[in-house]
């Protein structure tokens, strides 16, 4: 066996024995290169010495947790989703008193204000709550501040434009130097909490999950764990939005899914499609 | 001899016709996956798979995560995600931060493609107009896999064949049309 693999192994179990955090079932080439970059950031030039750190160092494993959660996304990142969302979904959604969200896997944030958006330009934000969560706190701290370099807000003009969005985007947010902060009243009815897809359990009652590029870092025991756990949170009927390229083929649990829009990866609990049903 | 049970390729400006060159050439026969990573700019790799398919004797498609790399397929990186090879020789995707401004980045590919196949592993790299790719060539050589870089002087840009030869060197420099016979070669006997 490779002494890196041996090595990653033992990174593995230090995070599990030490701090809890169990990464036995990630898909392992991302991991392995994650765990690489964590020893270059640290120069600690040896993963066994980044163990020693994460076995002895006291305030080190938020740090670790920082670098392997690795949040990249963007507003209205695959512009058709969120024009299928606007479309497809939110109408079904309005016909409810209250309406949950779950945003698993939120990362910085950007698509937790993508959905503000969506929801408060279909009229139904007044009447939503978005369950934001992550296992990262750092993470997390960054979502709630919603301040994103100047950059990358003309990209995410322009997925706004082509996700149908019905203003302008610049009505969202205000410039400052290289920053823009974004309407902090897009976060009055979000709830950021710290949740782990691998361990914690459900905890709401939810019309629609999104959690996009989350599942592709897991195997396919974790990632059938977590569309078990999606599908037990689900009211039926609801609606489940994963990222464009995922492939929940090999998951017995997906097939308590309908297909709403396939390409888009949008299903929907139940339905006609679906082989089983909830529970 | 050691017998070859992968060919990764990677490219970039330039890559699209360099494949439908070196496609056709290949032998139908060829009992061993192909899995491209191809920098496209296009949000959607449907048109290149499409376009290939149209050149290649081999079936053309996109790489899913969770999927077997094939036989006798060409599996191509989608857009806007990183392609990896897991050590059962299976695909998986991620969206982590952009390795040598690309993503796709053909250094993933050719790191997790090495240490899957490792000496088992022929990779091929061909046009580009950045360096990306040329670590990921050296992982290939340092685990024993074969290294083929596309002669620059017949690359349409010469920035990553000669990024490859300065920092992996290669086992062998061939000129584009050259290639596929070779592939043909380490792959069939």
């Amino acid at each position: 066996m490779d002494v890196e693999d041996i090595e990653i192994q033992l990174f593995v179990q230090a995070m599990r024995l030490r701090h809890g955090h169990d990464f036995s079932e990630y898909a392992p080439a991302s991991l392995k290169r994650r765990v690489q970059q964590l020893v270059r950031t640290h120069e600690s030039g040896t993963v066994v010495r980044l163990v020693d750190r994460i076995l002895h160092e006291e305030g080190f494993l938020p740090r670790v947790i920082e670098g392997l959660s690795v949040p990249v996304s963007e507003m209205f990142r695959d512009p058709a989703v969120f024009r299928s969302l606007r479309d497809k979904v939110l109408p079904v959604l309005a016909s409810y008193p209250e309406i949950n969200i779950w945003q698993a896997g939120c990362a910085h944030g950007q698509e937790v204000y993508s959905l503000a958006i969506l929801l408060e330009e279909a009229g139904l934000y007044e009447r939503s709550r978005i369950y934001a969560t992550d296992f990262n706190d750092a993470a997390l701290a960054v979502a709630a501040e919603g301040i994103y370099a100047t950059r990358e807000a003309r990209v995410w003009s322009r997925n706004y434009i082509e996700a149908g969005g019905s203003h302008s985007f610049s009505d969202y947010y205000s410039a400052r130097y290289d920053f823009i902060k974004l309407d902090q009243r897009l976060r009055r009815n979000v709830t950021f909490l710290n949740h782990n897809l691998v361990t914690d359990e459900v905890f709401c009652e939810a019309h629609l999950i999104l959690c996009r590029n989350v599942l592709i870092y897991f195997s396919n025991a974790l990632q059938d764990r977590t569309l078990g756990l999606f599908r037990d949170s689900l009211v039926r009927g609801g609606f489940l939005c994963l990222g464009t390229r995922e492939n929940i083929d090999f998951s017995p649990a997906a097939s308590c899914f309908t297909h709403i829009d396939g390409a888009l990866r949008i299903y929907q609990l139940g339905g006609s499609g679906a082989k089983a049903l909830k529970k | 001899m050691t017998a070859r049970a992968a060919i990764a390729i990677g490219c970039s400006a330039g890559g699209l016709v360099a494949l439908e060159r070196l496609l056709p050439g290949l032998d139908p026969r060829l009992p061993v996956p192909i899995v491209v990573c191809c920098h496209t700019g296009s949000p959607d790799v449907g048109l290149l798979v499409e376009l290939l398919g149209r050149h290649s004797v081999l079936p053309v498609k996109e790489a899913h995560e969770r999927e077997a790399a094939d036989p006798g397929t060409v599996h191509v990186a989608p857009s806007g995600y990183h392609l990896l090879v897991e050590s059962n020789f299976h695909f998986s995707l991620s969206v982590d931060a952009k390795v040598a401004y690309a993503r796709p980045s053909i250094d993933v590919l050719f790191e997790t493609a090495a240490a899957a196949w490792r000496e088992r592993l022929v990779a091929v790299l061909m046009t580009g107009a950045n360096s990306d790719g040329a670590q990921g060539l050296k992982a290939v050589r340092d685990t024993g896999g074969y290294a083929i870089v596309q002669d620059p002087s017949t690359a349409e840009a010469d920035v990553m064949p000669r990024a490859g030869l300065d920092i992996a060197g290669a086992d062998a420099c061939l000129p584009l049309d050259a290639i596929a016979a070779a592939l043909n070669r380490l792959c069939m006997s």
